[in-house]
């Protein structure tokens, strides 16, 4: 029934596991990356990450697919972060793909020189990924960044985005969320958490920039993430890639929650999933049951102090709502659509 | 081997650190009992069978079936589906309509001609069955399934007890019921009709038979004693619906005012057939109020758009000049219908009685000293066996909820233990799993996808005829009524925990091999537990 060669299914299918990660009854073809046996595990077992941590899983998740998209002939190079630390205690490797790392702001320039040094070598089927947190990616990291978008090198720089500095406990990021508590913004004093109307906005950035691609995905929504990374190895030039992966450490969400908590932020409008080429916005996902912020929030301790009750504090949940319902207009979120997620 | 400034030790994988030693619980897979399969009454595997039929592999969905219930096809028309009510479904949209599906499966197998392959009888007892309803025919066939010899001896013409005599044709067409019943005597059981068995240890002697299943039923209607001048005919429902099987005579009762008095679904049937027979008028009487019917809600239903009236909270109270006299019952407040002394006339021209069944004590067993026959009702045990060390019983006869699924369980359970005895052993019962609950299941996963209905025949052909009401699903609706089911409680390979486990520690075994947790590497997190759809994996603490 579900040979490699059948014909592509249009019948709209799944009442069941439609949008679980295999699915017995859909063409081999059609099912994701994660589902085969033969998944390239770029990422495997006996790292350090915590339990439930999402940039793991979403690391996994992405180079798995670059893997099978560029034919097994990748190369990549990483930011200093979590995701080297935990993978690489020296003398063991938890990679099973070339891999490098240098410095924790300098992965994109790098990455810039691994592709050069391939294309002079003549060798062209050889891709080059870079990938980092939201601090090595969003501030440290920045200007190589920019830089690298702005000579359209052949990378594609995947960020994943925890909202803070994780391997170094928990300091806030210009990715770190209005009212977080993070150890540098603590739940203290008149105005606990991350201050109101701070940080930036990287995908749209990035998109200013008129790079070839840009979009953001997420570990709740791998379909879509495996087409976006898909979408990006199929396009050469400088590719942008941010992936909401949660922190149950930085959080304060349980390790079983992982996928739940980035769902909800999908759900709640606050991470919109878009895709966009050229800085024009090609995609985007609409949301499928859609939920209020707070219960994206309540499961997470970093914003348990919004949670008290009190005016001041109904007063700022009602601002973050506002952040969501903007991002729904925005991207027109919320509409009648057969969802991908 | 080469080694660049400063650097002393080999590269080597991360594989040598066993993470797991950081578990402090364990997920393990775990089978639980889906509310569809503990709630039918004749034991099916459901959600098994729906794995198949998603597949489209409906020879072996049916073969699933066939492991616990003969009469699929029968099942699907007229089984009351318990299992639906108990779906989980019905909690996201609306239950799977398991019925249809098993209908689908059913008129495959007659379609195709599918049968049993019969079991080798490693050692072949020889079994009395006396009664071809449905407990008796589901005990012949697993009999015959186990290896035995069966001979089964029934008082009618025609075998089916009632499904024949008591369902009418609109809700099973005859040809389906008989396929189903051949396919069994094809597998070698021996059918005497026309044999009613009045001296049951004559015939067990003079057979040589080692064991004795009866299943007689309860096909002796009630009556009331009405003051009565003779004017309006009365009959009772079982002799009605009875009559039909014989022959139809659709100008039987044209023009005629048709009484009904009862709230049962035999009642309901009485009436529609009514109906179908040319009926001017016909009322449905019932002492209590429409919500306290006994009948089913969607054959009420079914039986108001035909045109039959129902007239609740009256008693008859007795039969004067051609017209019934009604007394009008009130609700009091704790829902108890009291009489309230108010006469009405109602002119009939037929009182068809439908005030339950009871079974037939004067029956072959009554003679029998071990027989205990409470309130009516033959007892047996647990083995449903009767107080007569070798005799067991089943169906409307004994104690229970009186349907045709229930009467299949009976003789399932009766043909294991028969066979047991026969071998020498006893037969237990595999331990139930725990139940899959709705909290369990991780539902995020499934699309909305509201169930597919039968087509229904048009009401005009419904009101002249006995063709069949409820239609077939055709085969794409059937596979997606399928594809409906949740699999609470079991895996059904979704690759979601090999997907979602940061550590990797989940492995793939491939297709019907489902996968395993690489406990080395397993930090514990439970992200694949809350991530299985089905509820499949549970959190074991481990010891510390
Ligand atoms: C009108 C009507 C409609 C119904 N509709 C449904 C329905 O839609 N769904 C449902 O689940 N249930 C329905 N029921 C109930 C269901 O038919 C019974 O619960 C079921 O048939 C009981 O099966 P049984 O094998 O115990 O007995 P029966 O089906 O009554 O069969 C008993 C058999 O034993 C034979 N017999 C009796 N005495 C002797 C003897 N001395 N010697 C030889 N043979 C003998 C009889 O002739 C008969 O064939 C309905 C019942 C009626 C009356
Ligand atoms: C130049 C420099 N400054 C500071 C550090 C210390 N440092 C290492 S990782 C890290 C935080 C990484 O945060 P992020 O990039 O968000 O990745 P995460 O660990 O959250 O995945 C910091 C501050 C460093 N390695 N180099
Ligand atoms: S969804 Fe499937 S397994 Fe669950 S109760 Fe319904 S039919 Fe049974
Ligand atoms: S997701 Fe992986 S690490 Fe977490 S409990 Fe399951 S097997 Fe263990
Ligand atoms: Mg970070």
């Amino acid at each position: 029934m579900s040979d490699e060669n059948a014909p592509e299914q249009k019948v709209k299918f799944y009442q069941k596991g439609t949008y679980t990660v295999g699915n017995r009854l859909v063409n081999v073809r059609q099912r994701s990356v994660q589902a085969s046996m033969d998944r390239s595990n770029s990422l495997t077992c006996g790292h350090r990450a915590c339990q439930g941590c999402g940039e793991a899983l979403g690391a996994r998740y992405a180079i798995d697919a670059a893997m099978r998209a560029t034919n097994n002939q990748l190369i990549a190079i990483n930011a200093t972060g979590c995701l080297e630390v935990f993978t690489t205690p020296y003398p063991e490797t938890s990679w099973q793909i070339p891999w490098m790392h240098s410095l924790f702001g300098n992965a994109a320039a790098v990455a810039a020189g691994v592709a050069a040094a391939m294309r002079v070598k003549g060798l062209k089927q050889v891709r080059t990924i870079a990938q980092g947190g939201d601090g090595g990616t969003m501030d440290i990291g920045f200007g190589c960044l920019s830089g690298m978008f702005e000579r359209n090198d052949d990378v594609l720089y995947i960020c994943y985005d925890n909202e803070a500095y994780m391997n170094t406990g928990v300091q806030r990021s210009s990715a770190t969320p209005v009212a977080a508590r993070t150890a540098t913004t603590p739940a203290m004093g008149a105005n606990p958490g991350n201050s109101f109307n701070s940080g930036k906005n990287l995908p749209l950035i990035a998109m200013a920039h008129n790079i070839p691609y840009v979009a953001t995905a997420s570990v709740a929504a791998l379909h879509d993430l495996e087409a976006k990374v898909t979408r990006a190895m199929s396009l050469h030039g400088a590719r942008y890639l941010h992936i909401h992966v949660p922190c149950p450490l930085g959080w304060g969400s349980a390790p079983h929650d992982t996928i739940q908590v980035a769902r909800l932020a999908i759900k709640s409008g606050l991470f919109p999933l878009i895709e966009a080429e050229h800085g024009m916005v090609t995609a985007t996902v609409p949301i499928r049951q859609p939920v209020p912020v707070t219960d994206y929030l309540k499961l997470q301790k970093r914003f348990a102090h919004l949670l008290r009750g009190g005016e001041e504090n109904a007063r700022k949940l009602a601002a973050i709502q506002t952040i969501a319902d903007n991002n729904i207009k925005r991207f027109n979120l919320v509409r009648k659509e057969a969802p991908r997620v | 081997m080469y080694k660049p400034f400063a650097i002393t030790l080999d590269v080597g994988s991360s594989l040598v650190n066993h993470t797991g030693s950081w578990r402090t619980e364990r997920p393990v897979f775990v089978h639980r009992l889906p509310p569809c399969n503990a709630a039918c009454p004749a034991g099916e595997n459901i959600q098994g069978w729906l794995y198949h039929a998603e597949e489209g592999n409906y020879h072996l969905a049916w073969q699933e079936i066939m492991k616990e219930n003969p009469l699929p096809a029968i099942m699907g028309r007229c089984c009351y589906h318990s299992c639906e009510r108990a779906c989980n479904r019905t909690r996201l949209d609306e239950t799977v309509g398991i019925h249809a599906v098993e209908r689908f499966l059913g008129d495959q197998a007659i379609q195709h001609g599918w049968s049993v392959t019969k079991a080798p009888p490693a050692h072949c007892g020889k079994v009395l069955i006396v009664g071809s309803g449905p407990a008796g025919l589901s005990a012949a066939y697993h009999l015959l399934r186990l290896g035995h010899e069966v001979e089964i001896r029934e008082a009618a013409a025609k075998p089916g007890g009632l499904l024949r005599y008591g369902i009418p044709r609109y809700r099973l067409p005859r040809k389906v019921l008989d396929a189903e019943i051949d396919r069994i005597i094809q597998m070698g059981a021996v059918l005497r009709l026309s044999t009613p068995v009045t001296d049951l240890l004559e015939v067990i002697r003079e057979g040589n038979f080692q064991a004795t299943f009866v299943a007689l039923g309860a096909q002796k209607s009630r009556w009331v004693d009405l003051p009565n001048d003779g004017s309006i005919p009365i009959s009772d429902a079982i002799q009605m619906l009875r009559s039909l099987e014989d022959e139809i005579a659709p100008s039987r009762l044209q023009g005629k005012r048709v009484a009904v008095y009862g709230g049962g679904n035999v009642a309901v049937d009485a009436a529609r057939s009514a109906i179908r027979l040319g009926a001017a008028e016909v009322t449905i009487l019932y002492r209590r109020s429409r919500e306290k019917m006994p009948a089913h809600s969607f054959e009420v239903k079914e039986a108001v758009e035909e045109a039959v009236q129902l007239k609740c909270l009256r008693t008859v109270e007795g039969i004067q000049q051609g017209q019934l006299v009604l007394e009008e019952r009130v609700l009091t407040d704790g829902n108890e219908p009291l009489p309230t002394g108010r006469r009405e006339f109602m002119a009939a021209d037929l009182l068809i009685l439908a005030l339950g069944q009871e079974v037939d004590t004067d029956c072959c067993l009554a003679e029998l000293p071990e027989i205990n026959l409470l309130a009516g009702n033959l007892q047996v045990d647990a083995t449903m066996m009767t107080g007569r060390d070798g005799l067991y019983a089943g169906g409307d006869m004994v104690p229970s909820e009186r349907n045709i699924t229930v009467a299949v369980g009976h003789g399932k359970l009766a043909a294991r233990h028969i066979d047991a005895r026969l071998r020498g052993t006893t037969y237990t019962p595999p331990a139930t799993a725990k139940p899959a609950t709705f909290e369990r299941l991780n539902t995020w996963y499934f699309a909305d996808a509201p169930s597919t209905h039968q087509p229904v025949l048009s009401l005009i052909r419904r009101q002249s005829g006995f063709e069949e009401v409820l239609g077939d699903l055709d085969e794409s609706n059937a596979l997606f009524e399928a594809r409906r089911c949740l699999s609470c409680g079991n895996c059904f390979e979704c690759d979601n925990c090999y997907g979602a486990c940061p550590d990797n520690a989940i492995a793939k075994l491939g297709p019907g091999r489902g996968f395993a947790i690489k406990y080395d590497y397993c930090k514990g997190c439970g992200l694949c537990i809350a991530e299985c759809p089905c509820g499949a994996i549970e959190a074991v603490p481990e010891e510390i």
